[in-house]
C-alpha cells in the first residue's frame, strides 16, 4: 500500500510539473476575471445584512446612493428601494414616479394606505407632498421597518403608522371597521417572492371596499411573462378600465385604477400642468406621464383571471 | 393454499402499497393546498405555516396511535377501507364550507397566530388523524412473521413517504398551476373514496372465499 501510495504521489508530482504553465494561466485568466467582477462590484460597500424571517435584508451604498435589497444575487431589479446620498427627495427609480402621477387621477389623497414599506421612499414622499395627509403602511417584516428607521430615515410620527402584519389580514379588518382610504398602494410584488393571496379578485374586491367614491388604488407590478396578462385581467374583472402605465428602461409596470371612470387625456393634461412645479423637486416632469398612461388592452384577454381558488403568481411569472 | 388464494395475497399486498402511496400523497397535497387556503383569511406568515404543520403532525400522531390499537383487533380490509371513506367524506367540510369556517373564527379571534391554529384545528384535524390511521394498519395488513416486521414496515414508510414527496412536488409545481384549489380537493375525495370501496369489497370477497375455504375443509 505504501509503495502504491508513494508512487501515486510521485505521479501527482510529474502532473503538476508537466501542467504547471496550463495551471498558472488557468489561475491568471480567473484572477483577471475575479478582478474585473471585484472592480465592477468595487465602491459598492454593504453597510448592514441580516436574514430576516422572510428574506435576506441588504443596505448597500455608492458613493451616489443606498440602497435597500433582498438578494444577494447581482441580477438586474435587485434594489428594492434607493436614496440619492446628495438630494435625498429624488426619486431613484421609474416605479415611484409613475405611481406618483396617479396624483393626476386623483390630486388630494387625505387618507393612504401602502401595502409594503421597503425603505419608506413612497412614505415619505406622499407625506411631504401632504403633511396633513394619515399615512398607514402594512408591512409583514418587521426587520424591513427597523432597517427603514435606521438606514433610511423612516419615521413612525403622528401622521405615519405602520401595522406589522400580513396586509390581506389587515385590509381585511379595516374592511370590516369600515375604514376608508383614498388612496391605496400596493407595492409588495417587487421581491423574489410574490404574494399570492394579494393578486386575487376576492382580495380586490376587499381594496375596493376600502375606498371611497373618489379612491383609487395603484399598483406596482410585473410587465412581463403570464403573469401581466393574468393580472391585468383580474384588475379589469374587479374595476373596469385601467390606467396602465409601462416605461421603457424598467420592468415593473404600475396599474391605476378608480372606482370612478378614469379622467381623459385631457384632463390629465391639464392637470399635469398644474402639478408640473409641485412635482419638480422629486426628478420628475409629470407632463410626460399622461402620454403614458394607457387604457389600451395590451395583453392576451384570454388568460385566466387569479382568484383565491387559482393562484399560482409565482409559477405564472417564470 | 391453493393458487387462487396465492394470487389473491398477491394482489392484496399490492392493494396496500398503492393505497399507503396514494394516502401519504393526498396528505401532503393537502398540508400544501392548507397555506393557500388559509392565506386570505389569516395571511402567509410564517405563523401560517406553523400552524398548518403543528395540527397535521399532531394529527398524524394521534392517528397513528389509534391505528395501531385498531390493529390488536383482526385484520380486517373492509375496516381498512372505511378509513379512505371516512376521510373522503371528512374532507368535504373544507370543501364546501371551509370559508364559512375561516370567516366564523376570523371575526372571533383577533390574532392569526391562534386564529390559524384553530381554523387548522377545524378543517384538518379529523381528516388527517383518520389517514394516520392508514399506516400502522397498512403494517398489520402486510406483517405475517414478527421475523418480517421490520421488513414490512420499512417499505410501507418507504411507500408512503415517497407518496409524499410526489403528492408535495406535483401539488406545487403543477396542480396548482392548471386547477382550482376544490377541483384538486375534490379529486382526491373521490380517489379515497373509490381506494376505500376497491378495499371493502376486496375485504367481502375474502370473506366468502374464507368461508368457501372452510365449506371445502369441511368435506
Amino acid at each position: 500500500m505504501i509503495t502504491i501510495d508513494g508512487h501515486k504521489f510521485r505521479r501527482r508530482q510529474s502532473v503538476w510539473c508537466y501542467l504547471k504553465t496550463e495551471v498558472l494561466i488557468v489561475l491568471a485568466i480567473a484572477l483577471i476575471i475575479f478582478a474585473k467582477d471585484l472592480l465592477a462590484q468595487s465602491g459598492i460597500r454593504y453597510i448592514h445584512q441580516e436574514r430576516s424571517l422572510y428574506r435576506n435584508i441588504l443596505v448597500t451604498e455608492d458613493s451616489q446612493r443606498r440602497c435597500l435589497r433582498f438578494t444577494i444575487t447581482s441580477r438586474s431589479g435587485q434594489n428594492q428601494s434607493c436614496r440619492y446620498l446628495d438630494k435625498p427627495v429624488e426619486l431613484v427609480f421609474p416605479y415611484a414616479k409613475m405611481t406618483l402621477s396617479s396624483l393626476l387621477v386623483q390630486s388630494n389623497p387625505q387618507r393612504i394606505l401602502i401595502v409594503g414599506l421597503g425603505g419608506g421612499t413612497l412614505s415619505d414622499t406622499y407625506s411631504q407632498l401632504f403633511p396633513e395627509a394619515e399615512i398607514v403602511i402594512s408591512e409583514i417584516d418587521d426587520a424591513v421597518v427597523r432597517v427603514a428607521q435606521e438606514y433610511f430615515g423612516f419615521q413612525e410620527t403622528e401622521k405615519i403608522s405602520v401595522d406589522v402584519g400580513d396586509a390581506r389580514v389587515f385590509i381585511k379588518r379595516a374592511g370590516l371597521r369600515g375604514e376608508k382610504y383614498d388612496l391605496v398602494i400596493l407595492d409588495a410584488f417587487n421581491g423574489e417572492y410574490i404574494p399570492e393571496h394579494l393578486m386575487t379578485v376576492e382580495f380586490l374586491e376587499e381594496v375596493k371596499r376600502l375606498l371611497p367614491d373618489d379612491g383609487m388604488v395603484v399598483a406596482n407590478t410585473f410587465s412581463t411573462s403570464r403573469l401581466y396578462a393574468a393580472e391585468s385581467n383580474t384588475y379589469r374583472e374587479v374595476f373596469g378600465e385601467i390606467y396602465n402605465l409601462r416605461m421603457s428602461g424598467t420592468g415593473n409596470r404600475v396599474i391605476i385604477a378608480s372606482i370612478q371612470s378614469l379622467p381623459d387625456t385631457d384632463l390629465l393634461e391639464s392637470r399635469a400642468q398644474a402639478f408640473r412645479e409641485l412635482l419638480e423637486p422629486f426628478g420628475m416632469d409629470v407632463t410626460e406621464y399622461p402620454r403614458v398612461m394607457s387604457k389600451e388592452v395590451s395583453w392576451d384577454t384570454s388568460e385566466r383571471i387569479l382568484t383565491d381558488q387559482y393562484s399560482p403568481a409565482n409559477l405564472l411569472n417564470n | 393454499m391453493n393458487e387462487k388464494t396465492i394470487t389473491h395475497c398477491r394482489f392484496q399486498i399490492t392493494l396496500v402499497l398503492v393505497l399507503a402511496f396514494l394516502s401519504g400523497f393526498i396528505i401532503m397535497a393537502i398540508e400544501l393546498l392548507g397555506g393557500r387556503i388559509l392565506a386570505p383569511y389569516f395571511g402567509s406568515s410564517i405563523f401560517v405555516w406553523g400552524s398548518i404543520i403543528t395540527v397535521f403532525m399532531l394529527s398524524l400522531s394521534i392517528g397513528y396511535l389509534c391505528g395501531g390499537k385498531l390493529s390488536l383487533l383482526k385484520p380486517d380490509l373492509r375496516l381498512y377501507g372505511s378509513f379512505f371513506v371516512g376521510a373522503a367524506i371528512l374532507l368535504l367540510p373544507l370543501v364546501f364550507a371551509g370559508n364559512e369556517i375561516m370567516e366564523a373564527v376570523f371575526l372571533r379571534i383577533e390574532d392569526p397566530r391562534y386564529g390559524s391554529l384553530v381554523v387548522s384545528m377545524l378543517l384538518f384535524f379529523l381528516p388527517t388523524a383518520i389517514m394516520g390511521m392508514i399506516a400502522p394498519y397498512s403494517v398489520r395488513l402486510l406483517v405475517i412473521s414478527t421475523d418480517g416486521s421490520g421488513h414490512v414496515a420499512g417499505k410501507l414508510y418507504f411507500i408512503s413517504t415517497l407518496g409524499s414527496a410526489l403528492g408535495t412536488l406535483a401539488t406545487s409545481f403543477y396542480l396548482v398551476l392548471w386547477f382550482e384549489v376544490n377541483q384538486i380537493l375534490i379529486t382526491m375525495c373521490m380517489a379515497l373514496l373509490y381506494a376505500g370501496f376497491v378495499a371493502i369489497m376486496t375485504g367481502i370477497r375474502n370473506m366468502q372465499s374464507q368461508t368457501i375455504n372452510l365449506n371445502d375443509n369441511a368435506k
